[in-house]
Formats: structure tokens, sequence, C-alpha cells
């Protein structure tokens, strides 16, 4: 029984030496010439203007989670669309019933205001 | 695989449930008014016709729906009407604390509905799957309550921490459902205990069996995994508190005994340990902790641990009277705890919280009524004949000695005797302590109390000046108090005439 | 006889003193003195009344007995509680006694308790005593007659230590208290037997369910096999030993005498201490399924007519000689209770009650000329300061010495008779010690009266000079209990003792046909013949010879005396020590109890139980409670800690039994 895991070990081996054999060896071939500019953390070439460690409006978040929702949302929807001939009726029903659910989550955050930045 | 269309009407008091919450929430979008009136009403009207549906449409009817995830039988509707009757009775005391405090708005009553749902669905569970999803869906709903007095920095705390340990819980528990399902190929519960009736059942149940068994202790609040009790129970506002020690406690045995009993039940010889060291645990820390508190709401918490002692010993009995004494117990306890913290909601005002036991003194004199109540509720708890709190240890104790768990038994007995201690305490205190004259501008502003829940347990209480008592002004209006007057009583009549209540706990588990 | 009425009348005669010392008792600074002495001789003239009327209707009336059951207080699995009456002619008799002397002296007592600050809470007392005296003699049930029996004994401390300032009364009301209790665990533990063997306490199913099955046994010790009937019927006696005051329960009798002189009559000479005789009479159709039981009777009361009547030859106090006198004679009713003559028993309550009220009502009455002075050294001469009360005293002291055609003659010869005719060793035994009893008896009855009512006056001067006869209210009562004492012999005797009385109704039941009272019975030719045949005992001639005797000491030749006792200094001296009774309870059973209980105290109480178990477990639970709280710090992360430990611990509780199984 735990021959048929050989592969997940495998797997697991290449994994790592995949992912840890580039690092490995750029830290011992590559040059080494240390300088303050070159440690700054990268900010697409412009001068770093404040520390990395900021505070975000909580509004983002809030904005994050409704992005997920609606994301996963189209996660449902695709598998759901390629065997819909099969799940017929029923299955149209039951994604009816769950976009009702969320189109009234909507309805809510809308009302409350979770929709509008200031 | 063929599809089938499974029959949705027997699932009608979720599926109920669920349009009536769509509803409920629409209408308190647009409905206006800072008492939520139309939005408590609607809700109270809604558990109502839920806990109805329970009993006409799942009364004596016993089938599975879904594939067999979701079971109807008459444990399942008695389950959902007295959950769905306790949540009413909960609501009822929140509004003039939640009023008084700015507190009020209609995400409460959603978020009560969304945990009743998810109470229903535990009782009628069919699968571990199924259970998993009510379970969630009581406890986030749960976490927000908790959390809902944002500007409090206790209650705040007391979310974080019953999320991270909720979470953790909830982690264990899904493992070992995962192991479960390793063990038996299947997430039915049906299927699952013809597994583990086999002659040797594989391992990975027994494994799984114990990892469930913790998320369900969580749930119950038996030690060791009661540490969120205290601190959500004190740090929580007291009507969430309140709601927390009711329904809930009453879908955590539901739990159990759909898990650990309709699935894993053939199991039991193992599972009795465990359950044995849980309840002594309970039943000592519990009662030992609570002498030392000061604040009404920790001590309640601890009591409740003790509580949840004597329900896991009732369920360690194994037998159908236990498990029909564990059933009896937590309806008593919703009962009783209910009473307790609605006392505390009906002697808070916007500018006091009535939660220090020192703030009792002298009750008696100034609202005797209240004191009378307080005397039932506390010795209800403690156990003495003529309240609900008797018959419920009675039959536990008796369902423990006819499973021949003696030792336990004489332990659970003495448990109750330290117990009596910090319920006569309050006692002594509201009838025999004099009031202390305030001292001037005692009736300091409230809001977010100051200090952490937790921090220094008991020895700093929250209040600094929490020595010098407070003139508890009853805050509620006269329904709140004629409901409390009732919910008293009704410790005291159903203590009297247990017999109904005994029978039909003892007919849906199949017992006597 | 319409039942309906005669349960109304039941209601009213039990009810009425209750309410009347609930009135005077709880009322009693708003009635005043004349209110509640009205209040109380209303409700208890009227019981009074009632009683004679039932007594009439089941006499004369030729009603049947009723036994009613009133309330069903408790059902213990078979065993019911009941409250109930029971009215045939025994209790009818019995009622018709308590409330005519309990009526008499509450008319005396207007003028006794005069001065008393305690006047209504005296008149509460003794309307409360007649109702559980009532309740005693009409319940229908053994349950309800321990509880009278409870609230007579009550009532009796309560009168006892009336004078509560006085210490010694104080010491009496106690010791009564106490040795009573001896007797009432007796009686506890009777009836308790009788519950668990014949589970009913019901008079008439118990008596049934006996006599289906007379020959059960029961282990006490051992293996030996106890008749039940027999222990049953001691442990009853001794309950009747401690309320009717026989050797060796009989201490606290004498010492009751601190009680005010009214109780002393009603409650300590007719009525109360007469209750062990009644419950022998009533419960007789068990005693007489107990030969043994019945021995023991005869034989506590025959030793108790002799040796406490001879006490009484040397006590000076005048209400001590009656008290003694009154323990001598209840030793003859239990004595004719143990050769199964009941109703000669009965008889003799009934008769004595009267003549004994009248005894104590008139040393009452001497005891208030004299100005509560109770040694009768200091009287003497009396008789022409107060004619009527010598009058009534020389009455009854005839009647209970047993003067032919007084009362106490046919009773007492009866009792003595039934005795003498009684075959067995025991029966010889008893009857020649109640024989010599007659003499004794009227030794001490002229001793009393010589020494209070002739010879020289030994008062001083200033108590002469206030004497003069007693209030109307002292000696009407006197007057109306002289008649019964010197007739009522005359008038009953014939039917109640001869006749079949008792018997016909099912009162009392002799098994045996060969009985002392059968024989007497037998040879009866009426009262004068009765009479004439008595001059042919021993009886009437010891009679005549302790008179003479009293009569040379103390009025011919005084001087004589002191050559009489030298001789019998040490027997003097035993009785004046009251054969160290006394003594041995105090020391022995009071001091060693005591000394036991200090023991118990410092040992038991302060070291095991307070020093271990009360404050160590305290202690104990405060340290565990202190410690396990430490558990709860606040941090989230000992929180989950915790968790997981209870996790590691239930898998690891799993991989041992998995392990080992």
């Amino acid at each position: 029984m735990l021959e048929n895991y050989l592969p997940v070990l495998m797997f697991i081996i290449v994994g790592l030496v995949f992912g840890a054999l580039p690092l490995i060896a750029g830290f011992v071939l590559g040059p080494r010439r240390p300088h303050p500019e070159k440690q700054a953390p990268y900010e697409c070439g412009f001068e770093a203007f404040e520390d990395s460690r900021m505070k975000f409006d909580v509004r983002y978040y809030l904005v994050a989670l409704l992005f997920i929702l609606f994301d996963l949302e189209i996660a449902f929807l695709f598998p759901w669309a390629v065997v819909l001939e099969d799940i017929g009726l029923f299955g149209i029903a039951a994604m009816g019933l769950f976009v009702g659910l969320l189109v009234i989550g909507l309805l809510y955050e809308w009302q409350k205001g979770a929709l509008e930045w200031e | 695989m063929s599809f089938e269309t499974p029959d949705f009407s027997l699932a009608l008091p979720e599926i109920w449930l669920l349009g009536a919450i769509c509803v409920v929430l629409i209408v308190d979008l647009f409905v206006r008014g800072s008492r939520r009136s139309v939005t408590f009403f609607l809700t109270q009207a809604v558990l109502l016709v839920t806990a109805a549906l329970a009993i006409t449409t799942q009364w004596g009817v016993t089938e599975t729906t879904f594939s067999g995830h979701y079971v109807v039988d008459p444990l399942a509707a008695m389950l959902k009407a007295t959950l769905a009757l306790l949540v009413v009775l909960a609501l009822a005391y929140t509004r003039p604390y939640l009023e008084a405090r700015g507190l009020l708005q209609g995400e409460v009553y959603l978020l009560a509905l969304f945990a009743t749902l998810g109470m229903l669905i535990i009782a009628s569970g069919g699968s571990l799957l199924t259970l998993y999803l009510g379970l969630e869906m009581l406890s986030l709903s749960l976490y927000a309550l908790v959390a809902y007095h944002r500007d409090s920095r206790q209650a705040a705390e007391a979310a974080m921490k019953y999320f991270v340990l909720g979470a953790l819980a909830s982690g264990i528990l899904l493992y070992g459902m995962s192991m479960v399902y390793g063990g038996a190929a299947s997430l039915e519960l049906a299927v699952i205990a013809e597994a583990a009736a086999s002659e040797e059942p594989p391992l990975l149940l027994l494994f799984g069996m114990s990892f469930m068994l913790v998320g369900v202790a969580f749930k119950l609040g038996a030690a060791p995994f009661h540490a969120w009790v205290p601190d959500v129970y004190q740090g929580a506002p007291t009507p969430v508190t309140l709601f927390i020690s009711t329904a809930p406690k009453v879908a955590a045995v539901a739990l159990f005994l759909r898990l650990l009993v309709d699935g894993l039940g053939p199991l039991h010889e193992t599972l009795q340990p465990m359950l044995l060291i849980l309840a002594a645990v309970s039943l000592l820390l519990g009662n030992l902790t609570a002498i030392m508190q000061t604040n009404l709401k920790r001590m309640l918490a601890y009591s409740g641990i003790a509580h949840a002692g004597f329900i896991v010993l009732a369920l360690a009995a194994g037998t159908e009277a236990g498990h029909a004494a564990a059933l009896f117990y937590v309806i008593a306890y919703g009962i009783m705890a209910a009473g307790a913290f609605g006392l505390i909601i009906v002697l808070s005002s916007a500018g006091t919280e009535a939660e220090q036991i020192a703030d009792y003194r002298g009750l008696n004199e100034r609202h005797p009524i209240l004191a009378g109540v307080l005397l039932l509720l506390m010795i209800s708890m403690t156990g003495i004949p003529g309240t609900i709190g008797f018959y419920a240890k009675y039959l536990v104790l008796k369902a423990a000695v006819e499973a021949d768990l003696i030792a336990m038994a004489v332990l659970a007995v003495i448990a109750a005797v330290i117990g009596a201690f910090y319920y006569l305490r309050v006692l002594k205190v509201a009838y025999f302590d004099r009031p202390e004259v305030p001292p001037e501008g005692s009736q300091k502003p409230t809001g977010p109390n100051e200090g952490s829940v937790g921090e220094g347990e008991g020895a700093t209480p929250s209040r600094p000046d929490g020595a010098a008592g407070t003139v508890l002004v009853p805050g509620a209006s006269l329904p709140i108090r004629a409901l409390l007057v009732v919910n008293g009583a009704a410790v005291l009549v159903l203590g009297i005439f247990p017999e109904r209540l005994i029978a039909l706990c003892q007919s849906v588990l199949g017992a006597g | 006889m319409d039942p309906v009425l005669v349960e109304w009348v039941l209601y009213a005669i039990v009810l009425l003193p209750l309410i009347a010392a609930l009135i005077a008792g709880i009322g009693g600074p708003w009635i005043g003195r004349v209110g509640a002495h009205r209040v109380t001789i209303g409700g208890v003239g009227l019981a009074t009344v009632l009683s004679f009327w039932v007594l009439y209707a089941q006499v004369w009336g030729g009603a049947a007995p009723l036994d009613i059951t009133v309330y069903t207080w408790a059902t213990v699995g078979n065993l019911s509680f009941e409250i109930g009456f029971l009215v045939d002619r025994l209790t009818a008799v019995m009622m018709a006694t308590v409330t005519f002397v309990a009526l008499m002296v509450h008319i005396y007592t207007i003028g006794y308790m005069h001065d008393d600050p305690g006047y209504q809470r005296f008149f509460s007392y003794i309307a409360l005593f007649t109702f559980a005296m009532l309740m005693l003699v009409m319940a229908n049930n053994l349950l309800q007659l321990f509880f009278a029996w409870e609230a007579v004994g009550l009532v009796s401390y309560l009168l006892i230590g009336f004078w509560y300032t006085r210490e010694s009364a104080i010491f009496a009301n106690l010791k009564a208290f106490l040795v009573n209790r001896v007797g009432d665990l007796g009686l506890l533990l009777g009836i308790a037997v009788l519950a668990s063997a014949f589970g009913t306490l019901h008079y008439g199913e118990l008596f049934a369910a006996v006599a289906e099955a007379p020959d059960q046994t029961l282990n006490l010790f051992g293996a030996a096999e106890w008749s039940l009937i027999t222990v049953a019927c001691v442990l009853i006696f001794i309950g009747c030993m401690g309320k009717s005051a026989q050797v060796p329960l009989h201490v606290w009798l004498p010492d009751s005498m601190e009680g005010p002189t009214p109780i002393s009559a009603l409650i300590h000479a007719a009525t109360m201490v007469t209750a062990g005789i009644f419950l022998v009479a009533r419960l007789s159709p068990l005693f007489e399924l107990s030969t043994v039981a019945l021995t023991v009777v005869l034989v506590v009361g025959a030793l108790t007519a002799f040796f406490m009547g001879l006490i009484g030859l040397v006590q000076n106090d005048i209400k001590r000689v009656v008290a003694y006198s009154t323990l001598s004679q209840l030793g003859y009713m239990v004595a004719a209770l143990g050769v199964s003559a009941y109703a000669a028993g009965v008889y003799h309550l009934f008769t004595h009650a009267f003549f004994k009220a009248l005894l104590f009502l008139a040393a009452g009455s001497v005891i208030i000329a004299l100005h509560h002075e109770q040694d009768m050294r200091k009287m003497g001469g009396l008789a022409k300061y107060l004619p009527i009360t010598y009058i009534t005293m020389l009455i009854g002291t005839l009647a209970l010495i047993g003067f032919p055609g007084f009362s106490g003659f046919f009773s007492k010869e009866a009792v003595i008779a039934a005795v003498g005719y009684s075959a067995g060793g025991w029966a010889t035994f008893a009857y020649w010690l109640l024989v010599l009893g007659v003499f004794v008896t009227a030794l001490y009855s002229f001793r009393l009266l010589f020494m209070v009512f002739h010879g020289e006056e030994r008062m001083d001067a200033h108590a002469r000079e206030h004497l003069h006869e007693s209030p109307r209210v002292v000696t009407i009562p006197l007057l109306l209990l002289a008649v019964p004492s010197v007739l009522i012999g005359l008038l009953t005797f014939g039917p109640m003792v001869i006749g079949d009385f008792f018997k016909v109704d099912g009162s009392i039941q002799v098994l045996a046909t060969e009985h002392g009272l059968a024989y007497l019975a037998a040879g009866y030719t009426g009262v004068l013949g009765f009479i004439g045949h008595a001059f042919a005992t021993p009886v009437p001639y010891l009679a005549f010879a302790g008179f003479l005797t009293a009569w040379l000491l103390y009025i011919k030749r005084p001087e004589w005396r002191p050559r009489v006792v030298a001789p019998l200094a040490p027997l003097q001296r035993l009785l004046e020590h009251k054969y160290g009774f006394d003594w041995l309870y105090v020391q022995g059973a009071a001091g060693g109890g005591r000394a036991l209980a200090r023991g118990l105290t410092l040992v038991g109480e302060r070291w095991i139980i307070d020093g271990a178990l009360v404050n160590g477990s305290a202690r104990l639970i405060g340290r565990a409670a202190a410690g396990v709280r430490q558990l709860q710090t606040g941090y989230l992360y000992h929180y989950a800690f915790i968790m997981v430990i209870g996790v590691l611990l239930l898998i690891t509780l799993f991989v041992v039994r998995t392990v080992l199984a």
C-alpha cells in the first residue's frame, strides 16, 4: 500500500529540488558586491518614499472580500455551465437559488453603503 | 451517476427559515426606526412559525432525504422546536439592553436567525458534511455576535479568542471527520455506523472519533476545551452571552447525539473513558473556579462548565436514559441560564452593568420580586428539589448509576455540593448583605469597560471600584420584567411537574 | 343517631378548646384577664357539654362506635398517615372525664392564679392541653395518638416550667421532658414495629391484622426469635411508663409539682398521667396476645403502687404527698391492666380523676390560704379556718383510702380483687404488694390530713391573721368534684366494671374467660353485697389500721413518733432519698451523658468535624480553586495550548487502551 504513495514522494522531491536549485545556484554562482542602493526595496524604479509597514484603509479589505465572493461565484459558474445539459432543470434552479442569495447579499451591501468608497 | 431529485418537503422548516431570513434581511434594510420593532417582531414570528413547522411536518416522521445527508425523526423535530423556542426566549430579552447602548441593529436578529438555521441543520444532520455545515453556520454567526459591540475592548478580545479557538476546534473536528471518512469510506452517518459496528472497526474510525469529540466538547464548553467560555461569557454583551448559553448548548448536545451516537454509537466503549475524563475535569474545574469569581457573568460561565460536566456524564452513560437525561439537562440549563442572564439584563441600565456579585447586595430590599427570581434560579442551578435543576441532576445521576458509573456519580454529587457554595453565596449577598451607600458619582458612565477580559483572572475586576456597590436600577421595561418572572416561575413549575418534559425527552430518544 | 351531626360534634369538641387557647394565647394582651378566662372556660365548657352528650349517645342513646377518618395527611407506600376519630364507650368516658375535670380546673384557676402576671398564658396552656388530651383519647390511629401524646407532653413541660424564673421549676420541667423522652422513644419504636409488621396504624385494621397473624416473630439480637407482639407491647408499655410515671420512669412526676397547683390536678393527677393506662386499655387486643407483656405490666404496676406510696410517708411538702399518692394509685391502675382487668383499671382511672383532682385542688386551697406555703410542718389546725376545704379534702381522702361506699372503694377493691383472683406467682406477689399498699395509703393520707388540719397551729402569726376560706371560684369546683368522689362508685360500679360496659362495643377486649373480673362478676350481687363482701378481705382492716396509726402518731401520742421512727432510721433515709433513683439518673445518666458529650465535642466536633472535615475541606477547596484559576491566564496561546494538551490526553488515553487491549 505504501508504494502507492511513491509518486507523491517523487513529486515532493522534484518540487523541492526545482524550487531550491535556482536559489542555491544563484547564491553560489552570483557575484556579490553589496551597496545600500542595491539593498533598498524595489519600488518600480522610484525612490522609496515611505515605510513598507504602512496602514491600509479598512475599506480595502471590505472590497477585497466582496471581490473574492463574486470571484468564487464565477469559479462555481464555469463547471456548472459545462455540465448544464446533464443536470437539467434542477441544475438551473439550484444555480438560480445560489445566485439569488448572492443578489440578496449584494443588495444588502449596497444598501449598507459598502460599495461606496467615501 | 444518476441524479435523484431530493424530497424538499421534508426539509420545510429549514427552507422556510432560510427564505424568511432573506425576507427579514431585505425588510430590515428598508425599515426606518431606531427600535427595530418590525425586525424584532418579524424575527420572533418567523421563529415561532419554524417551531410550529418542525412539529407539524416532522413529528412522527422518520425518513431521510438529500441522499441521506438530511435526517428527519422525532428527535430532530423536538430539537428544532426547542431550539427555535429558546431563541425566541433569548431574543425577547435583548431589546432594551441593546437599545440603551445604541447597539440595536437589525443584524443582531439576522445573525441569531442564521445561527438558528445552523442549529436546525445540526439537528437534522445525516452526514458529516451536513453537520459540519450547520456547525460552521452557527459558529460564524456567534463569532460575529460576540464581536457585536465593536467599540468594547472586552468584546473584541472575547470575539478574537472565541474565533481563534473555535477555528482550532473546527479544524480538529474536521480532521477527525476526514479520518472517519477515510475509515468508513462514506460521509453518511448510517454507513459509518455500520462500519463502526463491524467486528474490527478500522483504527482510523477510533482516531477520528477522538478528534471529533474535541470539536463537540468545545461547543459544549466542557473542560479542557472550555478556555473560551469565561472570557466570552464575560466579554460579550449580556444578551449575546444569554444567547450563547442557551440554544447553542442544546445544539451541541444534538451534535453529539448525531455524530457520536447515531454515527459512532457502536464505539461507545472506547468513547466512554474519554467522556468520563471530560466530565470529571469539567465538574471539578468548573465548580472550583466559580468559587473564586467576583463577576456574576464569569461565575455563571464557570457554572456553565460544571453543568457541561453533568451533561457529558449523562452522555458517558451511553444508554438511552443517559441521552435523554443529557437532553433534559441541557434544556433545563437553557431555561435557567436564560433566566440568570436575563436578570442581569433587567438589572442593568444604560449607565450600569449589573455584573459584579457585590452589586447585588441588598437586592431583596429593593426588588423583592427580582430577588425571588434570583433565589429560584440559584437553587435550581444548585439542584434543590422542587426546581427543574433537581430533576435534571437526578436523571443524570440515575442514568450514571444504572450504567455502573457509581464513582463518577459520587464525584458529581461532591462537585454539586461544592457548587452549592457559590450559588448560595449570591443569595446570601442578595438577601443578607446591606447595600452600601454609594459614594457620590459612583454611577460612572460605563460605556466600554476598561481592562482586559481574562487578564489577572478575577483578581482585578473589570471595574476598578468593583467593591463599591452600585445601586442597581432596573433598566428594563415592564414586559421584560414580567418575562423574567415567568422564566423564573417556569423553573419552579417544571420542577414540580417535570413529567411531561422528561417523558418527551425519553420518547424521542427511545428510552422508557 | 345522625352520623353527620356526630361528626360535627366531634370537631367542635376538639376545636373549641384549641380556638380558645389560640385566642387567649395570641390575643391575650388585647382581651385581658377576664377575656382570657371567659373565652377558655366558654370553649372548654361547651366541649364538656358536648362530651357528655356524646357519652349519653354512646351509653344510653345506643349509638354505634364511630370510626371516621377526617384527613389523609400522607401516604408512603402502603402506609397511610391519617387523622381520624374513634368514639366508643372507652373514648366517651375519657372525654367526659377529661373535659369535666378540665372545666373544674379552669374555674378554679381564676382564684388560684388571681395575682399571677402570666394569667392569660396559663389559660391558653390549659385550654391547649384540653385540646391535646382530647385528640389523644379520640384518635383512631397510633400516629395521631403519638402526636397528641407529644403535644400533652409539651404542654406539661410548659406548665411545669410555668414560673420560669425559678431554678427548680426549670430543672423539673427539663427532667420531665427528658424522662418522658425515654418513654416516648419506646412508644415510637413500638409503633414502628407494629407499622412495619402489619402495615397499618389504624386501630381497627391493626387489631384485625394482628388477630390474623398473632404469632409473628422477629430477630432483635442474633438468632433469638422474639415474639413480635410481645416486643411491640413492651415497647409501647415503656411509653406508658414514661407518661404514667411508673417505676423506674417515675422520677419526673414529684418534681412536676413545681408547676402551679391547678395543673398538678389536671395534668399530673387526673388526665395526662392516665394516658398510659388509657393506651394499654385501648390496645387491649394486642396486650391480650402477650402474657409476657401483661406480666411486665402487672409487676411494674404493683411495685409502683407499694414503693411510691412508702415515699409519701416521709414527704413534708403537701403537694408532694399527693403526688406520691398519685404515683401509687397509677400503680394500682397499671396492675389491674396487667391481669386483663382493663375495666377495673380504667374505672379506677375514672374515679381517681375526680377525687385526686379534688385532693390537689383542696391542697391548692390550703396553699392559697397560707400565701403559697407548701410545707406541712408550718401548718396545723386549719380545719376551723378553712371548713369547706377541710370537708372536701376529707371526702377526697376517704375516697382515696377506699372507705366503703366512696368511689375509690369500689374501684380499688375491684383492682385488688381482680389481681387476687388471678392465678400465678407474679399475681400473688402483686396482690400482697397492693394489699399492703392500702395500709400505706391510709397512713400517708391521714398523716397529711392531721398535719394540715388538726393539732397545734405551727404557722407564723402573720400568716394566721390572714387566714380565711378561699373564694368561691375555688370552693365551688371543690364541692362539684366532691359529689362524684362520693357518689360515682355507688351509681356506676355495677354496670361499668361488672357489666359488659366496655365489651359490648368492643372498646376493650379480653381473650381469657378465666380472669379476675370474671370471678368477681360471678359472685357479684349488687353494691351492698360487694361492700359486705369486702369485709371478708384484709383490705378494709388494713385501711383502718393505717388511719389508726396516723391518729396515734400525729394526734393522740405525737411523743411516740421518735421512738417508732428510730429503729426505722435506715428505711427513712432510703425513702428520703427516694431509693436513689434521682441520684442515679442525675449523676449516672445525665452526668455520664454530659461527660460523653463533652468528650465528643472536643474530639469529634472540634477536631474531626470542625477541624478536619468542615474547615479542612473548605480550606482544601479554597486552595484548589486558587490553583485552578491560575489556568485561566487570559492569553490566547495558553488557551490553545490547553486545548492541544487536552487532545493529546484523549489520544494518549485512546492509544494506551488500544495497545493494552
